[in-house]
């Protein structure tokens, strides 16, 4: 096995991460998944938008494109319907995914095209120093939410799998081994796979919320995550405040850009198509 | 190859503004287009639709004209001559990724049939509003190419250059069509093929591995570029970035950026200048016009030869970069400047600018959703 190091643009270090964040840890497991899966580094891109997370790909000696807020699964879609035999990665972040790009987060998932995206979820806009996301928790301080969050956040992995996803999965940065093991699986699945990965803001969001530091946030994570299997047992008053991880959903549809081909060869008259 | 059209003789089609943008971009090459249905600029997705996929090239209809922006992007970084199509309130949505295509040097082709705006405006009625937003519709200061076709024939041979210049500039190009022009029928006289001066982005001579620098333009002012997958592993952002593609906040470097990008379309201003002058020698009021008013200026100004008036016609074909020093030259013996055009006078302010108040210069706006008669434009030329 390839060591981590290996995959990392060294002479972009040190990174803008603040310190306890967990987005370094989430970029770990996705960089110990892609040596696992045996990803050829000349043959795979990296596409993020715009925040903290959307740093990543620029640390990550590939093919990579950092893209403007929230555009990256429109950006990405382009790469990977012109060359489908790229293997193409979106990571973003909650606010990336969920708010300014959620149009195109539930498309991409619709069309359920061959793209691994990664969400480096963190329940704030770190970047911009702490306004409230689509995934804030309601009641939580921000400093656009003084008074608490009045939103409700999103399950993003509901939401996927209701738009069409076909690989979708929760994890945390306490749960490394599993992570890599669900973004390995996201990455050899053929249709849109997503995979929301809880992450620490120590800085803006544990700060203001009295969450405790990088540890105590980490911590939480430990106490409060819930294996999908348990939680099936489980009643919904039980599941408030919990966090469900595990694979959420397996399907095993029609690639995108494998079915346009067939439209191509039904255009072209060879074939019947589907 | 199969073109769309009546076939009214060997290579001659009847066809529609629209449908010779898609005949003009098949031909030069696109690859890919990504786009969102709106109107007039709807038949230009519903061809592309039909043809591409026959050829085993790329349609994709996408969820929103951002998304389309970002995909035609996307495919132009993986390799493919790339292209979108919409119409003004669409042109607005785009907007931001046309700025990062411009910044990141990502060659593409957006084609935007004009409707009367802003916002929703008059869907199916022809205007020239989107001159400025052409020029200026992203933020920052940019580098802008557009160029604005009077007829159907022109719309084939101008699709073509659009995408060489894109190619060739490593910038967007956008075509202003407006709304009569995309739904005329006219005859196009078909190139022969393999006639056509075609032009591919330059690729990068070393081999991946050999310090591939994907915003170095070496001794020139444009950089060779690679695709996604060929091996040299590098990063493209819209933050203002080095040679090496990676982000800076060197006030040096961001300034030398800003300055090159910009630069290499001012200084092939000349090049890029396509101005038609018809009758224009010994003329002492000029018609200067462009797009579809051109057509009904010109019956103007022949009128106005017939009533012995010493009228000529300046057509600009090449919006941006504005071609001021041959407009200049075109007016130079005029006494005076008749600039009709379906806006407030967009283009009139550029006219006053390139001929430095030598001569009057005179606004005939029309914003109402019809094209000037010939007669109007006769009346004013009477009139300066």
């Amino acid at each position: 096995m390839a060591r981590v190091q290996d995959y990392l643009r060294k002479s972009k270090m040190p990174h803008i991460w603040c310190a306890g964040c967990g987005h370094g840890i989430v970029m770990g497991a996705l960089i110990r998944a892609i040596d696992r899966v045996g990803l050829e580094k000349d043959r795979t891109v990296v596409v993020s938008g715009i925040g903290c997370s959307s740093r990543a790909p620029g640390y990550m000696d590939f093919d990579t494109l950092h893209t403007t807020h929230g555009r990256a699964l429109a950006f990405a879609t382009g790469v990977k319907v012109a060359n489908p035999s790229l293997n193409v990665i979106v990571i973003t972040g909650d606010g990336d995914a969920a708010a300014i790009g959620g149009n195109h987060l539930i498309h991409a998932a619709r069309r359920n095209i061959g793209i691994t995206t990664i969400c480096f979820d963190n329940s704030i806009y770190g970047m911009t120093s702490g306004q409230y996301s689509p995934m804030t928790p309601t009641g939580r301080i921000a400093t656009t939410a003084p008074y608490g969050n009045v939103d409700q956040a999103f399950d993003l992995c509901e939401l996927l799998k209701g738009a069409g996803a076909t690989y979708v999965a929760r994890s945390t940065t306490y749960h490394v081994p599993q992570t890599i093991n669900l973004i390995a699986r996201a990455l050899e699945h053929k249709g849109f796979a997503f995979v929301d990965v809880l992450s620490q803001c120590p800085t803006y969001y544990g700060r203001r919320n009295k969450l405790g530091g990088a540890i105590e946030m980490m911590n939480w994570f430990k106490d409060n995550a819930v294996p999908v299997q348990k939680a099936k047992q489980m009643t919904r008053e039980d599941l408030r405040d919990k966090v469900v991880i595990g694979e959420m959903y397996v399907a095993d549809e029609p690639e995108y850009t494998g079915h346009y081909q067939m439209i191509v060869d039904r255009a072209q008259g060879r074939g019947a198509g589907r | 190859m199969e073109v769309t059209g009546v076939s009214v003789g060997p290579n001659i089609r009847l066809m529609q503004g629209n449908e010779a943008c898609v005949e003009g971009a098949i031909a030069a090459g696109l690859g890919f287009f990504a786009g969102y249905p709106i109107t007039p600029s709807t038949e230009i997705a519903e061809l592309l639709a039909e043809r591409l996929p026959r050829l085993g090239r790329k349609f994709l209809q996408m969820e929103d004209e951002i998304a389309s922006m970002g995909a035609v992007i996307g495919a132009s970084l993986a390799g493919l001559k790339s292209m979108t199509a919409t119409s003004g309130p669409g042109f607005s949505l785009k907007q931001e990724n046309i700025g990062y295509a411009a910044v990141a040097e990502v060659p593409c082709v957006v084609v935007n049939v004009q409707r009367v705006g802003p916002s929703t405006g008059m869907p199916t009625s022809p205007a020239q509003g989107d001159i400025m937003q052409a020029r200026w519709g992203t933020h920052g200061d940019h580098p802008a190419v557009a160029f604005t076709p009077w007829s159907v024939s022109e719309t084939y041979s101008l699709t073509i250059k659009c995408f060489n210049v894109a190619e060739e500039l490593r910038t967007p190009v956008i075509l202003l069509m407006d709304e009569v022009v995309a739904h005329m029928r006219e005859k196009v006289v078909l190139p022969e093929p393999g006639s056509v001066r075609l032009v591919d982005r330059r690729r990068p001579e070393a081999p991946p591995g050999a310090g591939y620098l994907p915003y170095d333009p070496g001794d020139g002012d444009i950089p060779p570029m690679a695709a996604f997958g060929d091996g040299y592993r590098f990063h493209v952002t819209g933050l203002f970035h080095d040679r090496s593609g990676f982000p800076t906040n060197d006030p040096t470097v961001a300034e030398r950026l800003l300055r090159r990008v910009c630069g290499k379309v001012e200084k092939r201003r000349k090049e890029l200048a396509m101005v038609e002058a018809r009758e224009t020698s010994g003329a002492d009021v000029i018609v200067l016009a462009y797009g579809s008013t051109a057509r009904p200026a010109w019956r103007a100004v022949r009128m106005a030869r017939e009533a012995g008036l010493k009228v000529g016609m300046v057509r600009l074909i090449t919006l941006w970069p504005f071609p001021a020093g041959e407009v200049a030259e075109l007016t130079h013996s005029a006494r005076a400047v008749l600039v009709p055009e379906m806006n407030l006078g967009q283009i009139a302010g550029e006219v006053e600018r390139a001929i430095r108040c030598r001569a009057p210069v005179h606004s005939l706006t029309l914003v109402g959703g019809e094209l000037f008669t010939p007669d109007e434009i006769f009346q004013a030329i009477k009139g300066v």
